[in-house]
């Protein structure tokens, strides 16, 4: 086994210091007694019954939620089509053109993207709210699946599918029973990246929501904009928890998938040797 | 008839809401303010000839009237250069040792990594609002440590949106780095050394070179959002730290001028072509290599 040097482990160390404890800092803040954010003045959690009682952020995390799950729902059909077409589809009228627009969103800055956004809506006439959010989020993060499905689909053995249609299946059916769930921890980590990016994005929502649809990101700017707070701090804290306790199950959940699956190949090696 | 359909619902959509949008944009850098209050004139419903009658180049001229943005996309462009230069310095070393790391550990090691990019953006910046003001964490450690005797002023400086920008899109640098690294093959650097090279230029002349399209993936991924960046300017930089994602946003808002922000939306896209296209490039050489 390879021992890490004493320079590779000081750089993993102060490179995870870099990273983690600026975040820790927030947590162990939130629980502080004292509005001064910076002065310690004991434990307390009164912060989060403040943050629990007022309802402006409830409400934007609600629109939050709804808004990243449809556009990540949607997204993740459109994302995963335009995959497909990338790896499998061969030749097309346009096929450059098509695949620029896959690439181009990833790197574009967002008030670029949220800028043109807004101008379109307001050119056809569509009014600003949680349809135009919707609209924006599923069109960035279309893009994220379709680039985390396409690097599956190119590894994927095709003669499963033409097999497949050998043997009678239609080309629906033989995505849906052969395609779709050999690449399926694809298609799910892209729809977790697209809901996250929607939960994430403050710059392009601000361009094309309205009065009525404040995000949660788009509330918490503001307050931000006016100074650290406690209670901003306790919301980042929730937000923290949730998104580390997702991330470890959904680890967890595909550890387990993985070695099921070992197992299962383990014992056809064996039925079948 | 099936292909046409699947083809044909994502190219739509795209066309619709991401290409369409930009030639918008672009039409109306090239309006006048007081016709581009909506709905548009010209419009296509005035037939091509008034369309193109009432454009000019009067915004982009406007643009070079005032110094503000000439000084914004110099400052965006040196800002966006030594951010990327910083996070490559500090990403380097974690990629390399988590390549090194024994292979039971790796996965471990990129879940840490890509644990922070699961968290929102806009906390991770606000994060470090606390740390770095003068009344902050940083500021007290360093005067508890008699270190300083007067707290520094950071916040709201480009040392802090320096800081920012390297905080936030480190994971960006660390894994396409990494990815590299990790393919390398471990007996070259074995090599080298027997072949009389030190441990520090075998590094140099076989491990570096090998991990070229990691650094050049990497260094693109935070070079290019750096550039239009918005929020860390906003809530880490001072009044001084010009960038033009905040000119923009603040063109569009405060001042209601659309055509202008439209130029300089043109004008940042354009200097932006460029480095897209060469990532898209390295992107393709990559995924050729891989496949």
């Amino acid at each position: 086994m390879k021992r890490l040097s004493a320079f590779n482990v000081t750089s993993l160390t102060l490179g995870f210091a870099f990273l983690y404890l600026p975040m820790i800092l927030l947590v162990i803040y939130s629980f502080n007694e004292s509005r001064l954010v910076t002065v310690w003045a004991g434990f307390s959690t009164k912060w989060y019954g403040e943050l629990l009682r007022d309802e402006a952020f409830l409400d934007a995390a609600y629109v939050t939620l709804q808004v990243a799950v449809v556009s990540s729902t949607i997204a993740t059909v459109l994302g995963t089509m335009a995959a497909y077409v990338l790896v499998n589809a061969g030749r097309f009228f346009g096929r450059t053109l098509f695949s620029g627009m896959i690439y181009a969103p990833l790197v574009m800055p967002e008030v670029i993207t949220g800028l043109s956004l807004l101008l379109l809506f307001i050119g056809i006439g569509l009014d600003r709210g949680v349809l135009t959010i919707v609209l924006a989020h599923t069109t960035f993060s279309m893009c994220y699946v379709s680039v985390v499905v396409s690097s599956r689909l190119v590894s994927f053995d095709r003669s499963l599918e033409e097999a497949a249609l050998d043997l009678g299946c239609n080309r629906l059916d033989a995505f849906r029973l052969v395609t779709l769930p050999i690449i399926a921890p694809a298609v799910i980590s892209g729809w977790l990246l697209a809901f996250t990016l929607s939960l994430d994005d403050l710059v392009i929502a601000s361009f094309v929501s309205g009065p009525s649809s404040t995000t949660l990101p788009i509330k918490i700017w503001s307050s931000v904009r006016l100074g650290v707070t406690p209670e901003i701090n306790a919301l980042s804290t929730l937000m923290i928890a949730i998104v580390t306790v997702g991330v470890i199950t959904a680890s967890l959940i595909s550890k387990r998938g993985a070695a099921r699956a070992q197992a299962d190949a383990q014992a056809a090696d064996r039925a079948t040797g | 008839m099936r292909r046409f359909v699947l083809i044909a619902v994502p190219y739509a959509w795209l066309l619709a809401l991401f290409l369409v949008p930009f030639l918008i944009v672009f039409k109306i850098s090239l309006s006048d303010i007081a016709l581009s209050i909506p709905p548009y004139t010209p419009t296509l419903k005035d037939g091509v000839a008034a369309l193109i009658q009432g454009l000019d180049f009067e915004n982009f001229w406007f643009l070079t009237t005032d110094d503000l943005y000439y000084k914004a996309y110099a400052s965006s462009l040196k800002i966006a250069l030594i951010s990327t230069a910083l996070t490559l310095l500090v990403g380097y070393p974690i990629a390399y040792g988590m390549a090194r790391a024994p292979s039971e550990w790796r996965a471990t090691l990129m879940m840490l990594v890509i644990l922070p990019f699961w968290t929102s953006f806009l906390i991770r910046v606000y994060a470090w609002m606390g740390i770095l003001s003068n009344e902050g964490l940083l500021n007290q450690l360093l005067i508890a440590m008699g270190l300083i005797d007067a707290p520094l002023t950071i916040l709201n400086t480009n040392t802090a949106v320096y800081i920012g920008i390297v905080y936030t899109y480190l994971p960006f640098m660390i894994l396409p780095i990494y990815a590299t690294l990790e393919r390398m093959d471990d007996s070259l650097i074995e090599a080298a050394e027997d072949l009389g090279c030190s441990r520090l230029s075998a590094f140099w002349l076989v491990t570096v070179p090998l991990s070229r399209s990691g650094i050049i993936a990497g260094s693109f991924l935070v070079f290019i959002p750096a550039l239009g960046e918005f929020v860390i300017p906003s809530l880490l930089g001072g009044s001084g730290t010009l960038m033009i994602g905040k000119v923009l946003f603040e063109e569009f808002f405060n001042n209601r001028d659309w055509p202008v922000a439209s130029a300089v939306a043109v004008i940042l896209l354009l200097i932006l072509i460029i480095p897209i296209v060469l990532f898209q490039r390295n992107q393709q050489k990559q995924a050729e290599a891989g496949a």
